[in-house]
């Protein structure tokens, strides 16, 4: 079998060289980068706490985990409650409803950015229903709530998946038990259903807050005027010109957003082994 | 009786959360095809703007194809070895390459097209040329090639399998091609379908990495709604959807029938 290791070795040498060349190494530079001369001619590691220490960019971290957190919160409510009443119930058009609910799956963020403008920019549902309404035309694409809308889209088709997988194999005998003792069906929610959820949460809400700190496609359609991390960053590179900065800003994004799934591995895979 | 209201409760947030994902969707096919959206439908229908699309973006469409189908082979080429020594031979090694490999999901695709541009910016041919984006998107999509044929191979014992065909004297090489790669084969079509939809769709690396000759299909959308009238940033998504519909369907049908095959004993 010395032949066959020696064969496994090698079926790994295209993947480490073409991982090493395209991502290892451009990634170590971006850190050196980020430590190196700005167009002010300072160099240091200061830079990376700019995000910590910088108005600019400390409001911008601010306002990105703010909407990233709202935005987790309100998916896990939707995506968890649809989730489970899809996995749950038999009706007919379920098979619709559920392609219908991930379809946006394969969206670019620029066209979930689109989407947004659709309803509700200039031309928008919103701002024809709020006109035959007789209101003001209402158009709110361009805003904070026209981003919270975008990323509500994108996060909730991948979440409601997650928790659909997760309570199709939830064991129905324990809810049936739980029932024939005199469970309500909010008691059964609450001491049967998402207690079983929580890992599937768990890792749907972190992978669901990691993608919204770093979405930039919809930010880019939508937040020409709107300080989020990523357009920060993207205005840094090319607007300023100020590549060391933004090589720390997109270094302290990553690293954030790999924390976050990081920890969320941690506690995901300790909980399944509890439940296992 | 008290069972009605939870239920209907769910349904009703259920198909607004559906509403609120397809309307918009509707409504920009819609305006893809009506003369002036501004006036609605009874201002007629026209293909006009899709013919104006053409026009403008047909290189875009055509470089996007290009791209996926480049992506594809490499992340084959790559991926299904890569995915048969992490069953077979697993050790420390692999599992540290599996956790670099699958970072790039993890770290803004802003952040992986900065570090690839500071790297390649001074290489000019390569930069200015689509392999630039390709070797993006081969960054990206690489673990979802690999965690699907992985999953494939895991499932299939390909050990005992492979065994018997060197008890019968069968090369490493020879096994790779005939046994391995056929058992892989509906984890090998699941990532495919993956591959070529993401490669499609992508835009937070492709932004960045390219150049205006090298402009793909979701470069071309986010050009089209900053600077194009409704009418045309419509019918140039409506022929995004029609271009990733049949994928999506068919990673449906694939995803299905490999759980069939799990079902049966």
């Amino acid at each position: 079998m010395k032949s066959r290791r020696l064969f496994a070795i090698t079926c790994l040498v295209p993947a480490v060289l073409v991982v090493t060349a395209f991502f290892v190494i451009p990634a170590v530079m971006l850190l050196f980068i980020g430590a190196g001369k700005g167009p002010d001619g300072e160099a240091g590691l200061w830079r990376y706490l700019a995000v910590l220490t910088t108005e600019r960019y400390r409001s911008a971290m601010v306002s990105t985990v703010i909407l990233s957190l709202l935005v987790t919160a309100v998916t896990l409510v939707i995506g968890g409650i649809s989730g489970v009443f899809l996995a749950r119930n038999r009706f007919a058009g379920r098979g619709i409803l559920v392609a219908c609910l991930t379809f946006p799956l394969a969206f670019p963020g620029v066209v979930v950015g689109f989407m947004v403008i659709m309803l509700a920019g200039r031309l928008g549902l919103i701002a024809s229903i709020s006109v035959a309404l007789g209101g003001d035309r209402l158009v709110f694409a361009y805003s904070m709530a026209g981003l919270f809308l975008g990323y509500l889209y994108f996060s909730i088709p991948r979440v409601l998946l997650t928790v659909m997988g997760v309570a199709e194999k939830l064991d129905g005998r324990l809810i049936e038990a739980a029932r024939s003792l005199g469970a309500g069906p909010w008691a059964v929610q609450r001491d049967i259903v998402l207690p079983a959820l929580a890992p599937a949460f768990v890792a749907a809400g972190s992978i669901c807050f990691a993608t919204s700190m770093g979405a930039f496609g919809t930010a880019f359609t939508l937040a020409t005027r709107i300080d989020v991390l990523p357009m920060v960053i993207y205005q840094e590179f090319t607007e300023s010109a100020n590549i060391a900065m933004a090589a720390a800003l997109s270094v302290m994004l990553g690293l954030v957003a790999w924390l976050i799934l990081a920890l969320a591995r941690l506690n995901g895979g300790s909980s399944v082994a509890a439940a296992g | 009786m008290r069972r009605r209201l939870p239920f209907m409760l769910a349904l009703s947030l259920t198909l607004l959360t559906a509403m609120f994902l397809v309307v918009p969707a509707l409504m920009s096919m819609l305006a893809g095809v009506t003369s002036v959206y501004a006036r609605g439908i009874s201002s007629g229908l026209t293909t006009e703007w899709i013919i104006e699309v053409w026009r403008l973006y047909a290189d875009t469409i055509w470089r996007s194809i290009l791209i996926a189908l480049l992506t594809l082979l490499a992340t084959l080429l790559i991926g299904v070895p890569v995915a048969y020594a992490f069953v077979v031979n697993p050790s420390r090694f692999t599992r540290i390459l599996d956790e670099i490999m699958t970072l790039p999901l993890a770290v803004p695709g802003l952040a992986v097209a900065l570090a690839m541009l500071q790297l390649y910016g001074g290489f000019t041919d390569f930069r200015r040329s689509s392999l630039f984006i390709v070797a993006g998107h081969v960054v990206f999509t690489l673990p979802f090639m690999v965690r699907a044929v992985a999953a494939t191979l895991s499932a299939v014992d390909i050990r005992t399998l492979e065994e018997g065909a060197a008890s019968l004297g069968a090369r490493p090489l020879r096994r790779f091609l005939d046994i391995v790669v056929p058992a892989a084969m509906p984890g090998i079509l699941a990532g495919s379908l993956m591959v070529v939809t993401l490669s499609i769709g992508e835009f937070n690396l492709t932004w960045m990495l390219h150049t205006p000759l090298t402009k793909t299909l979701p470069v071309g959308l986010a050009d089209s709604y900053a600077s194009m009238r409704l009418e045309i940033a419509s019918a140039y998504t409506l022929v995004f959807f029609i271009m990733i519909m049949p994928l999506l369907i068919a990673m449906q049908i694939a995803a299905r029938a490999n759980a069939g095959k799990e079902a049966l004993p």
